[in-house]
């Protein structure tokens, strides 16, 4: 048994780690501050794929992102963890897409770079907008099954996987006919961590987007064109997939094409207009008592 | 138009939240409500349906939809969304609201806002939808003006669900779908299992909820002890469920329940946002913490700065000694 599967991931900052200088003075986040990570549900993700391939080693995993240069990163942090290939999907004709457009776009990626995928894995979830919408909606694009919040894949048949999923207070065994897309739960596994051999092997791989940097660095390379005949013979690079190498409607990338758009945006300043503040004694604690008992909130 | 979920004949309350929404946005709009709920035997479901505010209540019927499956549920959502032509639909922010959604957004191109905390009709009618983003740092205002329908996903428990009226009349319109055997034959559920749920922190009107202040297993206790006293149910924080203190089924917070009760006690919980977006809207809140700065006194009605150890116990004696 073999399958062809593709992984989609994404580079998010780490809301999870906020402290208090995110927030400028005027409201606006100061993304900077905050420290890009691999989603870390999308980690979830490639996991299970990763497993598949353990037991069916003839399986081919291509890791696909859109982002910015940099998202490059997670590409590397797929490669040395163990899949085969990678994209990255950088064009400023992306630039803030919705979940609508971001689907669109990765959809028509699926399409022309890998035609024969049969399984395709995302996170459930990014932790930078929490919507869990994309996973859904290239399913839609690309035309394919859909199942979410999966937990574990049971069992390996050519045309079909049996997944144990999550449903409201409970859980479901269900047989997915090929082709699918999964999204996972960070429940479902424990991402292993990459692996040295390939680490070192991978560390210098690189995309077009970040040669000038490497040529500030690595002077045995006399310019692009040179350094960039050696990363393909290492197979050390990273391809970059632009808007016009995929068949797509240019009216419907990035922010231009994405249906939602951002009317407003307002920092949050939560403050009570009248906090009481008791003492730590018994005479605080009979004073709150007797005040919620009057206001018939306790009984 | 309001997606009812419903699960062996019984709806979510998130539906009847969002048809009493639904209502109030339609009547700034001069429009009316519709509904559409799917299933297997649920023609009953439609005089309840009615009575939360539906005008019009789409009903389709089929054996291929007694289980939720993504693709079945699409092609008779989209097929009714069609005969309708709604100005907006709105789903619960559930697991199958999530799933369903999603997929009938992209195929209408068109926006979907996930998780929004207030809905409102604003300029040039458009449907303001507001959502907490970036960590619950900001509040983001989404519109999708060129696109139709606008839709959007709620989260259960946060908006209010009005009073039925019984004997309310709505129109019914049985939908013959169709699905292809094809999209049908696609997932088999092959078990299906569900735990009655013991666990109500919705419904509480008292909840006691703990933090990472607590320090450990026994001090959650306490917070234990405090809400059995009271009657309350038991909440928590996530770091303070990461921690094995309690349940998961506890959690309040951005990823874990909303709750409004009357009354909520925070004890040694900072007030990361996480947290405060899922108690905020709670009518009387004391919150219980040794760091005078932390975040929570921001948004407390009653504010106490202690150890936890002395001040539950203080409370305790002090509720029996006036309950006599």
């Amino acid at each position: 048994m073999e399958y062809r599967i593709v992984v989609l991931v994404k580079q998010v900052p780490d809301t999870h780690n906020i402290s208090g200088d995110v927030m400028k003075e005027d409201g606006t986040i100061n993304r900077s501050v905050l420290p890009a990570i691999f989603n870390p549900e999308d980690l979830n993700a490639l996991e299970m794929a990763l497993e598949i391939k353990d037991r069916a080693p003839k399986t081919k995993i291509t890791a696909m992102t859109m982002g910015p240069p940099s998202a490059a990163e997670i590409l590397r942090q797929c490669l040395y963890r163990g899949v085969d290939d990678v994209y990255l999907l950088s064009d400023i004709k992306f630039a803030g897409s919705d979940t609508w457009a971001t689907a669109y776009t990765l959809g028509a990626a699926i399409k022309k770079l890998v035609p024969d995928v049969n399984l395709i894995f995302a996170g459930r979830q990014a932790i930078d907008g929490d919507t869990a919408q994309v996973g859904p909606q290239v399913a839609e694009k690309s035309g394919v099954n859909q199942v979410t919040y999966v937990e574990e894949v049971l069992k390996l048949e050519p045309d079909a996987l049996i997944v144990k999923r999550l449903i409201e207070g409970g859980i479901e065994e269900a047989k997915v006919a090929l082709p699918a897309l999964l999204t996972v739960m960070d429940t479902a596994n424990r991402p292993r961590p990459p692996e040295v051999r390939r680490m070192m092997k991978y560390k210098n791989a690189v995309s077009r987007l970040d040669f000038d940097k490497v040529l500030k660095t690595h002077l045995e390379y006399k310019d692009e064109k040179a350094l960039e005949s050696a990363m393909k013979k290492k197979k050390l690079l990273i391809p970059v997939v632009c808007a016009d190498e995929l068949e797509v409607d240019l009216r419907k990338l990035g922010l231009f094409g994405s249906p939602t758009k951002v009317k407003k945006i307002e920092n949050v300043v939560l403050k009570k207009e009248e906090t009481i503040e008791l003492t730590p004694d018994s005479q605080g604690a009979e004073k709150l008592i007797s005040d919620l008992r009057r206001a018939k909130i306790l009984g | 138009m309001v997606f009812i979920e419903q699960e062996e004949g019984r709806i979510k309350d998130v539906s009847f939240e969002l048809l009493t929404k639904a209502g109030e946005l339609a009547s700034e709009l001069k429009e009316r409500v519709s509904a559409f709920v799917m299933g297997e035997g649920i023609s009953s479901l439609t005089e309840e349906i009615a009575s939360y505010g539906a005008d019009v209540v789409y009903i389709a019927e089929d054996p291929e939809l007694k289980h939720y499956r993504t693709l079945p549920y699409f092609h008779a959502a989209k097929q009714v969304i069609r005969e309708e032509n709604p100005q907006i639909v709105l789903f619960g922010a559930t697991l199958i609201g999530r799933d369903l959604a999603p997929h009938v957004a992209s195929y209408f191109y068109t926006g979907l806002t996930a998780d929004c905390t207030e809905l409102q009709i604003g300029e040039e009618k458009m449907l303001y939808q507001i959502r907490p983003a970036f960590g619950g740092n900001i509040r983001a205002t989404i519109v999708t003006p060129d696109y139709a329908p606008q839709m959007a996903t709620v989260r259960e428990g946060v908006m209010k669900m009005g009073a039925p009226k019984k004997g309310r009349k709505a129109e019914v319109k049985k939908v013959k779908i169709k699905i292809p055997a094809e999209a049908a034959a696609l997932t088999q559920v092959l078990h299906h299992e569900r735990k009655e749920k013991t666990i109500n922190l919705k419904g509480a009107e008292i909840i006691v909820a703990g933090g990472m202040g607590l320090g450990s297993a026994e001090g959650f206790a306490m917070v234990k002890e405090l809400a059995k006293v009271l009657g309350a149910e038991v909440g928590a924080t996530r770091a303070a469920i990461d921690a094995g203190w309690t349940e998961a089924d506890r959690q309040i917070g951005q990823t874990g329940t909303t709750v409004r009760p009357k009354l909520y006690f925070a004890v040694g919980i900072s007030g990361a946002i996480q947290h405060r977006a899922g108690m905020e809207e709670s009518f009387k809140i004391v919150a219980v913490n040794t760091d005078p700065e932390a975040p929570i006194f921001d948004i407390a009605d009653y504010k106490i700065v202690g150890d936890y150890k002395t001040v539950l116990p203080e409370l305790i004696a002090a509720y029996k000694k006036l309950q006599k």
